[in-house]
């Protein structure tokens, strides 16, 4: 199975693999949601969602809904 | 004079854009709105040094030049269009020390429109504190561009700033970045069909899915017989514009930016740890709350009152020193009152506008926002209702103003549409009269009847305001794109000129917009209330004086009941015997329905026009509560104030829209007339049910 963003857990590390560009809003990959990028999950709200990530550099907090599109691989943790 | 030169401020959100447009606008700045839009048209005059002048604008925060919101698109409008009045002849992009790789990508976008560019590096005293240097002749080799290393808060930089605006002409036009390579067979047809124009804007305009207004309309429709791509296809072609100009970014920065990661301190992580955490972040927040709650709700009370205060004897004043007639009588009792009615509303809204910009400025209100936005999300709201949510418990209109950054205009809609069910403090006075009316006494396991009817009647304002919203969730059929990134800017400490700026800003939008349609049906309703027809009520006088010739009133007295006499006659009184058949099946007579016609310009209305009624000399409470327990109802006997119609009318003021400067902060809101006047019907209808339902099963 396909490990997305949605599965990262806290203190985890990952690489974007891939982006399904048709579901994700352009700003989200102008923010640098890129494949190569490094993304860290810094913090989750209850149930696990928004999720607040380090992408690139850049802290940001998107949706569970958002997250299941985007394609990892987890480098460490 | 020479021209002023026109320079557009341009930047990410979060990056200190305003707090550059303060810097060099200072208070020759001035706030509206795009034409037929809502989106907030900052702009400002700057001095630069030799007598030059430049008049700047403050553009709305965006990522890059594909516009999502409303907001967004105001910016591609303008830098699309030669011809508008306020086309940059210098474009300014401001960005962040500490997110530079990121703002860059806006940078080269502007380039590529070949404005003349100037790069704004802001934030520049974090960079030594977060291990940051930057090579400054590189970059400005590389990107083509003019740096001024700035920092707002050290006041620092700004006059390095002035002087590359004033030499605008120096700069280089030349794009960074050669977007038309990312598919190089479709831009040369492009180039062919369009020999005239730039490839860069065409393809914005393109892959744009706005309305572009009245720019270049006939240009924009042969365009749109070029749009022989897919949407799939575009949106592929935007990543890979994207990833490119990244490319191009990452290996500028590689040479001109380095960063040495061990000397970097991040606070952001610890107190995200404590301010994002499920437990200790929602009790902080909740705290926090409590804190607005209270400064709305309780110090805002003291200028409040002696606003009250002075415009009574402002109004007492004019009515002794200028000579009787009808025209002193329209300016101390319509005009005066009616400028109180305004200016009493600018504590509670400075002390709201006060801690929001604070919450904004710092950085925690996207905490709030990522805290919040599950729970609300269910009902069809943003985590960023929250906010107004809770202040519509002090006042609807300051809560209303604050709903303008939810970014998806539907839930911004809804939260505009239900904030006024929240139970705002103009309600109290008239649920606590009634209260202490026909609420008994007593007990029940240690809590106060009436106490607790109080605490159910706010129970009762923010369960609808959520019921509503989830309903209207459900039946509004708006398109609007509800994705959801929040940045998580790092915490900065509140600059004092941005939040004193805001206040101000705020504070005069209100006065001056809905100002004026408070003002003029103040004056309506003064009208309605102060002249009549017929003998009834031209001669009140002599007809009281003769109907109580054989009591022996004092004269004032006599002057009460004479007013009292006038108001039953007035328009306005002939209106509430006009809609006593309608109300009586809620419980209600003609005087209670004067009291709800006159309330309409604000709820708390309700007490004093009754003391007028009841030729109650002064509005003390104790008084009128005497008075008004003695009525008896004319068709049912009994006290007219009983549980059951008491009850019916809490229920009234709960639910009915009675506040005409909600109504007109809404249309200046939505830009419409359509949303209050549908707030208006569907409220005061449900209200209306809701009572005669309450008053025929209680009665």
């Amino acid at each position: 199975m396909q490990v997305t963003l949605a599965d990262i857990k806290r203190g985890q590390q990952a690489i974007i693999t891939d982006v399904s560009s048709i579901h994700i809003p352009l700003k989200l990959l102008e923010m640098g949601c890129l494949p190569g990028n490094l993304v860290e999950l810094v913090q989750v709200a209850p149930f696990a969602d928004p999720m607040y990530l380090n992408i690139n550099g850049t802290h940001l907090a998107i949706r569970k809904e958002t997250a299941i599109h985007i394609l990892i691989d987890i480098t460490n943790g | 004079m020479a021209k002023q030169i026109n320079v557009a401020l341009i930047g990410n959100p979060n990056t200190g854009k305003t707090s550059v447009f303060n810097a060099l606008t200072g208070l020759n700045q001035k706030v509206g709105n795009y034409p037929g839009i809502t989106v907030e048209k900052k702009e400002g005059v700057c001095k630069l040094p030799r007598g030059v002048k430049a008049h700047i604008i403050d553009l709305p925060g965006t990522y890059s030049l594909n516009a999502s919101s409303l907001d967004e698109n105001v910016v591609i409008e303008l830098l699309l269009n030669k011809n508008d009045k306020d086309f940059p002849d210098v474009a300014v992009v401001v960005s962040d020390v500490e997110n530079l790789k990121r703002n860059l990508l806006l940078f080269t976008q502007i380039k590529d429109l070949e404005i003349p560019t100037i790069l704004a590096i802001n934030m520049s005293d974090r960079m030594k504190y977060k291990g940051i240097q930057l090579d400054i002749p590189l970059l400005e080799k590389e990107l083509q561009t003019k740096i001024a290393l700035i920092s707002t808060r050290k006041n620092k930089g700004i006059d390095e700033l002035k002087e590359l605006i004033i030499n605008y002409k120096e700069l280089s036009v030349k794009p960074c970045v050669n977007a038309s390579e990312i598919d190089p067979n479709y831009f040369d047809n492009l180039r062919k069909a369009f020999p005239n124009q730039l490839l860069y804007k065409l393809w914005l305009v393109i892959t744009q899915d706005v309305n572009f207004g009245k720019t270049d309309r006939n240009e924009v429709d042969a365009i749109n017989s070029f749009k022989t791509k897919s949407k799939a296809d575009l949106k592929r072609l935007q990543q890979k514009e994207t990833i490119k100009r990244y490319q191009f970014i990452n290996s500028t920065l590689k040479k001109g930016h380095t960063i040495d990661l061990k000397s970097a301190k991040d606070l952001r992580i610890q107190l995200d740890r404590i301010l994002t955490h499920k437990v200790w972040g929602y009790l902080i927040f909740f705290i926090i709350l409590l804190t607005i709650f209270q400064a709305i709700y309780v110090w805002s009370s003291v200028p409040m009152d002696l606003i009250d205060t002075a415009f009574a004897f402002l109004s007492e004043w004019t009515k002794n020193s200028l000579p009787q007639g009808a025209f002193t009588n329209l300016i101390a009792e319509g005009i005066i009152p009616g400028l109180g009615g305004i200016v009493i509303f600018i504590p509670q809204i400075a002390f709201l506008f006060l801690f929001i910009s604070v919450l904004e400025e710092s950085g925690y209100m996207s905490r709030v926002v990522f805290l919040m936005d599950r729970i609300m999300r269910r009902f069809g709201l943003s985590g960023k209702s929250v906010v107004p949510l809770i202040s519509g418990t002090a006042c609807a209109i300051p809560a209303i103003m604050a709903t303008r950054n939810i970014e998806s205009w539907k839930e911004r809609l809804i939260t505009i549409l239900v904030t006024p069910f929240t139970t705002c403090s103009a309600r109290l006075p008239v649920y606590l009269i009634i209260i202490s009316l026909v609420i008994p006494e007593g007990k029940f396991i240690g809590l106060d009847y009436q106490a607790l009817t109080l605490m159910l009647l706010y129970l009762i304002g923010f369960g609808t305001a959520i019921f509503s919203a989830w309903l209207l969730n459900k039946i509004l059929k708006i398109k609007s794109k509800t994705f959801f990134v929040v940045e998580m800017p790092n915490y900065k400490l509140p600059l004092f000129k941005n939040v004193v700026l805001t206040v101000i800003e705020k504070t005069k939008s209100f006065v001056f917009g809905a100002g004026k349609i408070i003002l003029a049906i103040s004056i309506v309703l003064w009208f309605l209330a102060s002249y009549g027809p017929g003998d009834d009520f031209n001669n009140a006088e002599s007809i009281v004086t003769t109907a109580y010739a054989s009591e022996n009133l004092s004269s004032e007295e006599l002057q009460q009941k004479i007013a009292s006499h006038k108001l039953e006659h007035s328009f306005i009184g002939i209106a509430g015997h006009a809609i006593e058949p309608a109300i009586r099946p809620l419980g209600y007579d003609w005087k209670i329905g004067i009291a709800i016609v006159s309330s309409f310009a604000a709820r708390e209305v309700f007490v004093g026009t009754l003391a007028t009624i009841y030729s109650v000399g002064n509005d003390e409470e104790e008084t009128i509560k005497n008075r008004m327990a003695g009525e008896v109802n004319p068709i049912l006997g009994g006290p007219l104030f009983n549980f059951a119609s008491g009850i019916s009318l809490l229920l009234f003021y709960a639910f009915a829209m009675q506040c005409m400067s909600t109504l007109a902060i809404v249309k200046r809101e939505t830009n419409s007339w359509k949303w209050p006047t549908l707030q208006l019907v569907i409220m005061s209808g449900f209200a209306y049910i809701v009572a005669l339902i309450a008053f025929q099963v209680l009665k």
